[in-house]
């Protein structure tokens, strides 16, 4: 039997932790949260001779201070999970730097392994890092690697493997934080020891420096354990720093640094690295910035690229959503002629086959659109869109990190709002944060993609791209002006800081990319396959049940008859045999209209039809009818729904419920449709409550129901006020 | 050698920092991302809009907003 080991692997965004964990795991991974936060937490199984070893991937962090999310979970995972052997993952281009957190994990005295990566950009800039001196310098193993070749690997899993089972006791190192503080941490230990305050979870020295740097978190975590003891810590501190203040004008937490950064100073300055190049002379890295960040040029090619985005998913994701449409089609028609009529046909067709292939057909095109954001991702160029934009977005009281958030949840028309939610968890001030995740559901997510590219391609088909692009443009100018109404009413405040890495520019690896596009993906095939499908079937069985009433069913009927009985028994007969005659021509026409009718008045007495119809007295002001009005209203639920439902409305309504065919066709031929009404639509859809998902995402994020409220009810309000103004002064010009 | 703020630097003048003048979650970013006495430093470029700043420190880029440079003071050759 193999032993098992768990390993956690930790480091600075960008060092690699990614490449290294998809290549040690390979398809062994899965993505969970850790439990009340929704920071992604990846796990997989690795294993090495005889070692089965359970992986950790920790988010990525500078620090291991308290002001972030990944912070906070990563030092609750270790000081929780206590993982055998922590592989911290060092940029050895940036060692530094990166040398800050391993100083603080070594501080907790976690058992660990420094794996020194990006070996092959340090030696191409000219940086000589001596491992074998710096694990004997700090104590710890270092293994060279190149994750994104693989070269090195087995040995650091080797080596870990050996920490792992010789290194059980946490043994936290002790350096000098300068005489004076060195004093008041060896009396502040005592105390912690004697009273044994925290100790079963944290070491004495950290808890001490913890107090030293102020950290809220730890200290609000001491005031429920001891807070006699807490108290008694914190005036200690709080009389030191009055004393370095006046002294030195410096602080305890300055110092802390100051001396961690002084400590990794001498380690590297004991001959660990040498520089074979002039380390001024610019990398291609900079040179690149030099034009891509350039004032003129820079945001030119920011649009650009972010338009050639469109291009490439709009042009070359179509030929397989044609497929796809087809693949759908061709189902339907062979259900259609498999099964006998009746309710379950209905259901597997307009419920199952309509619902669901509406939403998969678009899969390719938030394939590619996904895989283009992987892109911009991982070749280093999003944090570059964020600092150009930071200036526009400080406007706007966000931050120029909100851009992420903006850009996941489809800023790149595309996204989702579920995590581009998720992913306002980075930033820091409260305020700008609720702003972000308020106003980041104003996007075109992908779920809304399918939406809109439909109602494009029936009205406005001569130019998709174009629309697409104006779409996406006023996402953005709405979101923006909505977060600066927020910020000066309902979250006025302070703006924080903008303390953001460029990391260099890297060529992307092709499966990095395919493993990040198939991620999302897979997530939007998953709630469609699930969440959609019940919500098809249960929208179908509203717009089906309860039928029409015994008496209007014997008004349908007798009107067939009389249609019937007015042709001449030749007619009748011609009809029977399937001879085409003029006037079976005329007859079949009837018959088909009042068919057409009989489900319409089906429809409309259906449950949904009777929301529907009851809401059409408001919503005829911006120009929708019931059949909209029970669509929109499913896209509450999700804004996929709107296009199943709008197709089990117009094939159930329409000449031939059976059939399936292509919904813009139907939407383009029904004369309650036009330029006008499609605009009115695409602008409510775009601007109105967000799906639940997402509400539920709201009210966790921000802590309080009365969010995910306030979200469903202005943002409905304000699309129908934008939407009324559309249609009325639409339908007036033209 | 004299002593001026991070937003008065051109651009790819070097510098060495001197003080951060700032406490908090603010300084402690800052710190930590290796913005501390005695750190090299150059201006790397300035966003379009001449802000954030970038700064070129230990082998990486950082960028801040002028407002929060303005804490760091830098010693420069003249
Ligand atoms: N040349 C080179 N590139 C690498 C190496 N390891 C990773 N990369 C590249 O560095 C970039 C960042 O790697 P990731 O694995 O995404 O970094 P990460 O640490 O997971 O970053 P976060 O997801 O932001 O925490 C990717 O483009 C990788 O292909 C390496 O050893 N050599």
């Amino acid at each position: 039997m193999a032993v098992k080991f768990n390993m956690a692997l930790a480091g600075n965004p960008n060092a690699g932790k990614t490449t290294l964990f998809n290549a040690l795991t390979g398809s062994r991974q899965h993505v969970g949260n850790y439990p009340g936060v929704t920071v992604d937490k990846k796990e997989g199984v690795y294993t090495v001779d005889d070692f089965s070893v359970n992986l950790i991937d920790l988010p990525g962090i500078y620090s291991l201070s308290p002001y972030s999310e990944e912070e906070v979970v990563a030092r609750d995972y270790l000081v929780e999970n206590r993982p055998d052997v922590v592989v911290n993952i060092v940029d050895a281009a940036n060692l530094e730097r990166n040398l800050y957190l391993s100083c603080q994990f070594m501080e907790m005295g976690v058992p660990m392994v420094i794996a020194l990566n990006m070996m092959d950009v340090a030696a191409k800039r000219g940086i000589d890092v001596h491992h074998k001196k710096l694990a004997k310098l700090l104590g710890v193993p270092v293994c060279p690697i190149v994750a994104r070749s693989g070269k090195g690997i087995k040995e650091l899993m080797q080596v870990a493997v050996r920490v792992a089972e010789h290194h059980k006791v946490w043994q936290p190192l002790n350096i000098s934080y300068g005489e004076e503080l060195d004093s008041l941490i060896i009396d502040l230990k005592a105390k912690v020891e004697a009273a044994a305050f925290m100790t079963c979870d944290y070491p004495a020295s950290w808890t001490v420096l913890k107090y030293l740097e102020e950290d809220d978190l730890h200290i609000s975590r001491g005031d429920d354990d001891n807070p006699l003891i807490s108290k008694e810590l914190q005036k200690e501190v709080a009389i030191i720093s009055e004393h370095m203040e006046q002294t030195i004008s410096s602080a305890p937490d300055a110092m802390v640094a100051d001396h961690r950064y002084g400590f990794i100073k001498s380690i590297l300055r004991q001959n660990v690295m040498h520089y074979t190049i002039d380390q001024n002379r610019m990398h291609t890295s900079d040179k690149i910035d030099m034009v891509v960040t350039n004032r003129f040029a820079g945001p030119i090619i920011m649009l650009l690229i972010l338009f050639g985005v469109y291009k490439f998913t709009f042009t070359y994701s179509a030929i397989p959503v044609e497929w796809c449409e087809l693949f759908f089609s061709w189902l339907g028609g062979t259900v259609d002629s498999l099964l006998a009529d009746g309710y379950m046909k209905s259901m597997l067709i307009s419920g199952v086959i309509d619902g669901i292939g509406g939403v998969l057909g678009f899969v390719p095109l938030i394939m590619f659109m996904f895989f283009c954001i992987a892109l911009l991702e991982d070749s280093g160029y999003l944090a570059r869109v964020a600092y150009m934009m930071d200036r526009i977005f400080r406007t706007f009281g966000l931050h120029g990190s909100s851009v992420m958030a903006f850009i996941i949840s489809g800023g790149i028309a595309g996204g989702c709002a579920v995590p581009g939610v998720m992913a306002t968890r980075t930033l820091r001030s409260p305020r700008e944060r609720m702003a972000t995740l308020l106003t980041v559901p104003f996007m075109n997510c992908g779920a809304k993609l399918p939406v809109l590219a439909l109602l494009i391609g029936a009205f406005f088909s001569e130019n998709k791209a174009q629309y697409m692009f104006f779409l996406t443009l006023l996402a953005w100018v709405v979101a923006l002006l909505v977060a600066k109404v927020l910020r000066m009413t309902l979250l006025r405040g302070e703006a924080t800081p903008f303390v953001l890495e460029l990391p260099p520019y890297r060529v992307p690896t092709f499966s990095g990319l395919m493993i990040h596009t198939w991620e999302k993906t897979w997530q939007y095939i998953k709630k469609a396959g699930t969440v959609i499908l019940g919500i098809s079937i249960i929208l179908w069985a509203m717009m089906t049940f309860p039928g029409l009433s015994s008496e209007q069913e014997a008004v349908f009927t007798a009107r067939q008859e009389a249609i019937l009985g007015q042709q001449s028994p030749e007619g009748v007969a011609g009809l029977e045999s399937g001879e085409v005659t003029a006037e079976g021509r005329a007859l079949n026409q009837a018959l088909l209209q009042l068919a057409n009718v009989r489900s319409e008045a089906a429809l409309r007495h259906s449950i949904a039809g009777q929301i529907g119809t009851s809401l059409e007295s408001l919503s005829q002001y911006a120009g929708f009818d019931w059949r909209t009005n029970i669509a929109l209203v499913g896209g509450f639920a999700a804004k996929e729904v709107i296009i199943s439902t709008l197709g089990t409305a117009y094939s159930l309504g329409e000449v031939d419920p059976e059939a399936t065919g292509s919904l813009a066709e139907t939407l383009k031929r029904d004369s309650g449709w036009n330029k006008v009404k499609a605009f009115s639509v695409i602008v409510f859809i775009m601007f109105y409550a967000p799906c639940f998902v997402t509400v539920a995402c709201i009210i966790k994020e921000a802590g309080h129901w009365k969010w995910g409220w306030f979200a469903m009810a202005f943002n409905t309000a304000f699309a129908f006020s934008l939407s009324t103004f559309v249609y009325q002064i639409g339908t007036r010009l033209f | 050698m004299a002593k001026i703020l991070v937003r008065n630097m051109q651009k790819h003048q070097q510098g060495v920092v001197t003080a951060v003048k700032v406490g908090g979650i603010l300084g402690q970013r800052i710190r930590e991302m290796g913005l501390m006495p005695g750190s090299k430093i150059s201006v790397q470029g300035r966003a379009p809009l001449y802000d954030p700043v970038a700064i070129r420190i230990m082998g990486g880029t950082l960028t801040l907003r002028n407002a929060e440079a303005d804490y760091i003071e830098v010693e420069v050759q003249d």
